[in-house]
């Protein structure tokens, strides 16, 4: 295969010398660094991460209770590669890319080891449809065919890392993924299947900047801190307080084409939820199941921490081969925090010298080499495609002065912090308005132009203010009472209380709320500026807060979130909120 | 079996041995004292010079002159039927003077984690006649839900309300409590028995002691001797088991004591790097299997050192956890029981076991409801002992009422008084009636209509 061939013939059976949990240590062994390797009589799976004189250090994917020194080590010669081709669709994967279906098949409801399973299906038929004809000139990651996967068209390319070549003869029909499709004329031959090394990033084109916002669904989000198509944002909350709902929500509603959802070191029942929710759930865009479009790695808290830490490159390694097909695509990571934990356990059974908090000193490094594999790209095909990278952050205490934190934020360009306070008061979602940003605000405001209202950023920047200004109130309001204010600023108080429940609180449980876009979104937030543009305007004219607060309309306004064609209903909320005014003002 | 006489070193709960065959990796071992009393212990790292040996016991009478057994087996737990209602030492033998468990099996203790592909999604409701756990924090079948406590708090007391009352209305299926102690007093292991005895509880319950007194590093192994237990009456007999763990706080700081003897690098306040993973090892064995019967439901305690919640212990726990039921000092200190805070407590799968069909279909608004007005009159506490009662608002006034009638009526309840969800749900609406209409936000209209005291068709003729 493409997969870098450095076999030595000579020593690529070793002797395991010793075993200290995930981290075992072999001799008479020839390896490069993150060469496979298979330990023990039970073949169990492993990656080289070390060398030192003689000793070949492993991390080893699996439990490694029961094996001995003295059991052999064998060397594959190859690097930790996933398997990529059709059928990567609706599938759940372990941390190495073990299909879990597989697995329960193999060997029953819970995970024993030593059971080897291929990522992709080897028997099953695809039906190939060619887009390339003899004697085509072809470059690497060239599109060769088509095949429909799901509702999502599985687009079949040349490997990235493949000279370009001339193709003489293309296939048409049904073949499993380990057939050739295709010869080239100097002999090469290519299969639909390609395997890909995880811990390099596929090559593209050009990297991009991102200028179209990753539609959500979640008003905060879209409203108020977005994230563009192939950018990167870090969701970081003490636990509890709804970074996996977030994540969920995202996977479940954002308007990218393909999700791929990591559970990274987190619970075995969420990733159930999603196995069970996903397959009922619609695509608002084109009305077809969640799971068609996405790929799950699931290596809970659980399961083998070597495993856990090779996670991550998995699932950023599968989307960045669907971004090459031109496709976007999410990808959530939830949590990078027991990531960095797993290499931390690593490093420390190496007996690194530890950085801060013992987290390895290449923590940073890690980090962004990860982040960094997100973007909007022009890949080498030439189609146009992104992977934006979501990461879930699970701070010690909640404290998010520590080194995973504060290593993330250095790279990502959105944060969204959640607030344990706000959850404890069940304001969801919880994340905190004053703390959070997005830095793709100013390179977005076109698309909101043109696509959602001249007046939306207008909107926006007011509604972030009133935010700002009631936090400033509040400290007056805690020492001295509300009623202590001057008029207008109660009227402040009360239009920044509608924008928090009514705009920023989301149901995520709700049928209708769950999902608001951007032109509903727009719509409530106009409904608040009108009522505060009418309070302002009464207050002036002698109306008393008090008064204000009276509006009935008022408290009708909040039943919109829950209603699906709401548009009628929030006509005539907007056309009492008018006559409501009226009545008082000329009373005033 | 071969014995070595090759220790070379002692430190801690660690032994040293030289000079051996192979030996695998997390073997059980066996160490023999001179008076033929054996200590068991466990392969932590090996390789051809050295084994360095966990014990689980205290190392008192370990000499360079013991012998080592290696038994080439990991550590397996003999389960039968035949454990209910018995009590054994927290390493699993029997204690209270009845015969051996005749082995139906032999377990792994690790126990496999359970493939979230064949993971059932829990669903059913546990009613614990409990209102700040029904109503607001509900508790489902598979869940794992730990009670974060402080020292001195009534933690046990709830804990073993909830385990005589829980039970799925409606359903007969058989159910078993597994209840592991972990480095608790004898006076409180004697009120948990009392209690067991005093309700029949015992019949349909498996008990693991591992008292104050007992080796610390005992403690590492209770827990998963007990999971073992509750996995095999549940996946293999079909049975509904409820674990209760206590203290979790004794089973962390025995994993640092031995952290420290491997002088390992401490993570935070020197509780080893890997207690999130070592701690999931044990939480993430609840939960129920598609098509299979039974289910593990885990209430772990843990008292939270110095009442603070960002300890690493209850930190790491919540973080695994399926959400945390908090005992409050402030409450306590009133004379309230169960003095449950609702604000930072949380049952993350309350909406799978809750709502129409389940428990009733204005739950989930009736409880966000409660909890908005709870946590606004909460706050609004702070400011009146600033600025008076009289400077509120008549909303904040009737808010602040709110919270004191959410602490004295849906809070407090007896020892021995159990709730049904209708009760519980009552008494909610009851409170919820106490606040002007337009202000319950968070509740559809029609349920309003439905469920509200004054406004429910029936209503105006009273
Ligand atoms: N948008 C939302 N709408 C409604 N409820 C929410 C929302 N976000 C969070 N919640 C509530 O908060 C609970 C906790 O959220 P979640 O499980 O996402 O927390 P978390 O931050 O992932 O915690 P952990 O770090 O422990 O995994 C959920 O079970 C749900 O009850
Ligand atoms: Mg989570």
């Amino acid at each position: 295969m493409e997969v870098k061939g450095k076999q030595s013939q000579e020593k690529k059976q070793g002797v395991l010398k010793r075993i200290a949990g995930p981290v075992v240590t072999a001799v008479n062994l020839d390896a490069h660094m993150y060469d496979v390797v298979k330990v023990g009589k039970e073949e169990l799976m492993g990656e080289v991460i070390k060398i030192e004189g003689a000793n070949v250090i492993i991390q080893v994917y699996e439990d490694t209770s029961g094996i001995r020194p003295g059991e052999p080590v064998s060397n594959t010669g190859l690097s930790l590669a996933v398997e990529l081709g059709p059928g990567l669709l609706t599938s759940i994967y372990d941390g190495i890319q073990r299909p879990l279906s597989v697995l329960v098949d193999k060997m029953g409801n819970f995970i024993e080891r030593g059971v080897s399973a291929p990522g992709l299906s080897h028997e099953k038929k695809w039906t190939f449809k060619p887009v390339v004809k003899t004697g085509q000139k072809i470059e690497p990651g060239a599109i060769l065919g088509e095949v429909q996967e799901t509702n999502i068209v599985h687009k079949v390319m040349l490997p990235p890392n493949a000279k370009p070549g001339t193709v003489k003869t293309i296939k048409s029909g049904d073949f499993t993924v380990d057939e050739i499709i295709c010869v080239l004329e100097d002999g090469r031959e290519y299969p639909m299947i390609q395997r890909w090394p995880v811990r390099v990033p596929r090559p593209v084109k050009e990297k991009l900047n991102p200028t179209i916002p990753l539609i959500t669904g979640q008003r905060i989000l879209d409203g108020l801190f977005p994230i563009a198509k192939g950018g990167t944002a870090a969701i970081p909350g003490p636990f509890g307080s709804g970074k996996t709902v977030t994540q969920q929500q995202l996977a479940k509603w954002s308007d990218a084409e393909i999700v791929v959802y990591i559970g990274c070191g987190e619970r075995g029942n969420e990733m159930t939820e999603v196995l069970t929710e996903f397959p009922h759930l619609e695509d608002p865009k084109s009305g077809k199941p969640l799971m068609e479009r996405t790929v799950l790695i699931a290596n809970t808290s659980n399961m083998p921490v070597a495993a856990r830490e090779a996670s991550v490159y998995t699932g950023i390694t599968i989307a960045e081969y669907f971004r090459d097909m031109g496709y976007d695509v999410s990808l959530m990571a939830d949590s990078t925090s027991r990531w960095a934990e797993a290499m931390r356990e690593i490093s420390s059974r190496l007996e690194e010298m530890p950085g801060e908090e013992g987290y390895p000193a290449y923590l940073a490094a890690r980090l962004s080499e990860f982040y960094e594999r997100a973007g909007l790209v022009t890949a080498l095909n030439g189609a146009g495609g992104s992977v934006s990278v979501i990461g879930a952050v699970s701070p010690p205490g909640g404290d998010f002065s520590e080194p995973v934190t504060q290593n993330t934020l250095r790279i990502v360009k959105v944060f969204w912090a959640l607030d344990a306070k706000l959850s404890q008061r069940r304001h969801f979602p919880a994340i905190n308005w004053l703390n959070s940003y997005s830095l793709y605000l100013e390179t977005l405001q076109d698309y909101y132009d043109k696509e959602v209202s001249p007046e939306w950023n207008k909107i926006r920047s007011w509604a972030m203010e009133v935010l700002q200004k009631e936090a400033e109130l509040q400290e007056i309001v805690q020492l001295v009472g509300s009623d202590a204010l001057p008029e207008s600023e109660q009227v402040t108080i009360e239009v920044a209380r509608m924008i928090r429940e009514i705009f920023l609180q989301q149901n995520a449980y709700d049928a209708v709320d769950t999902f608001c876009d951007m032109t509903k979104q727009y719509d409530m937030m106009k409904s608040i500026k009108l009522f505060a543009d009418l309070a302002y305007a009464a207050q002036l004219a002698g109306v008393s807060p008090a008064q204000i607060n009276t509006v009935q309309s008022k408290n009708e306004l909040p039943q919109i979130k829950f209603i699906k064609d709401y548009k009628p209903e929030l006509a005539k909320i907007e056309k009492q909120m008018d006559t409501e005014f009226n009545t008082l003002r000329s009373a005033a | 079996m071969k014995e070595y006489r090759t220790i070379s070193k002692i430190a801690g709960p660690l032994v040293f041995v030289e000079k051996t065959e192979p030996v695998a990796y997390g073997e059980l071992v066996n160490i023999v004292l001179y008076d033929g009393t054996i200590k068991r212990g466990q392969v932590l790292d090996t390789s051809d010079e050295l084994v360095v040996v966990q014990i689980f016991e205290t190392t008192t009478g370990i000499g360079r002159d013991s012998g080592v057994r290696f038994t080439g087996e990991t550590i397996k737990m003999p389960v039968g039927k035949d454990m209910l209602g018995r009590i054994l030492s927290g390493g699993g033998k029997p204690i209270d003077g009845g015969p051996e468990i005749i082995p139906e099996k032999r377990l792994d203790i690790t126990g496999a984690a359970i493939n979230p592909y064949a993971r059932g999604m829990p669903a059913d409701f546990i009613q614990t006649g409990i209102s700040t756990i029904d109503g607001t924090n509900t508790l489902v079948r598979g869940q794992k839900l730990p009670i974060f406590s402080g020292a001195g708090l009534p933690h046990n007391n709830v804990a073993l309300q909830i385990a005589r009352q829980a039970k799925v209305p409606g359903s007969t299926e058989s159910f078993a409590v597994v209840f592991a102690a972990m480095g608790i007093t004898k006076e409180e292991a004697n009120y948990f028995m009392a209690d067991f005895e005093r309700t029949g509880a015992l019949e349909h319950a498996v008990v693991f002691l591992n008292l104050a007194d007992d080796p610390a590093v005992e403690r590492i192994i209770t827990p998963r001797l007990a999971l073992t237990t509750a996995e095999y009456l549940a996946f293999e007999l079909g049975m509904h088991v409820l674990v209760i763990l206590t203290d979790m706080t004794n089973y962390c700081e025995a994993l640092r004591q031995i952290g420290a003897a491997r002088e390992e690098v401490p993570g935070r306040r020197g509780y080893p790097g890997y207690m999130y993973t070592d701690l999931a090892c044990i939480y993430e064995r609840a939960g129920m299997i598609k098509g299979q019967k039974g289910s593990v439901t885990q209430i772990p305690i843990l008292t939270m050192p110095g009442d603070d919640i960002t300890h690493p212990i209850p930190d790491l726990t919540g973080y695994i956890t399926e959400g945390q039921i908090v005992v409050n000092r402030d409450l306590h200190r009133k004379g309230i029981y169960p003095p449950i805070n609702v604000l930072p407590s949380l049952s993350r799968l309350m909406n799978l076991g809750i709502g129409p069909g389940k428990t009733r279909e204005d739950h989930k608004k009736v409880s966000d409801q409660m909890y908005a007005g709870y946590a606004e009159g909460n706050d609004l506490r702070g400011l009146v002992a600033i600025v008076g009662k009289d400077a509120l608002s008549e909303r904040d006034r009737l808010l602040l009422e709110f919270a004191d009638l959410f602490e004295n009526r849906f809070v407090r309840q007896g020892y021995d008084e159990d709730r049904t969800i209708e009760d519980t749900l009552t008494i909610g609406w009851e409170l919820l009636s106490t606040l002007p209409v337009e202000q319950l936000t968070r509740i559809d209209r029609d349920l309003i209509n439905k469920y509200h005291p004054k406004l429910k068709s029936g209503a105006k003729k009273e």
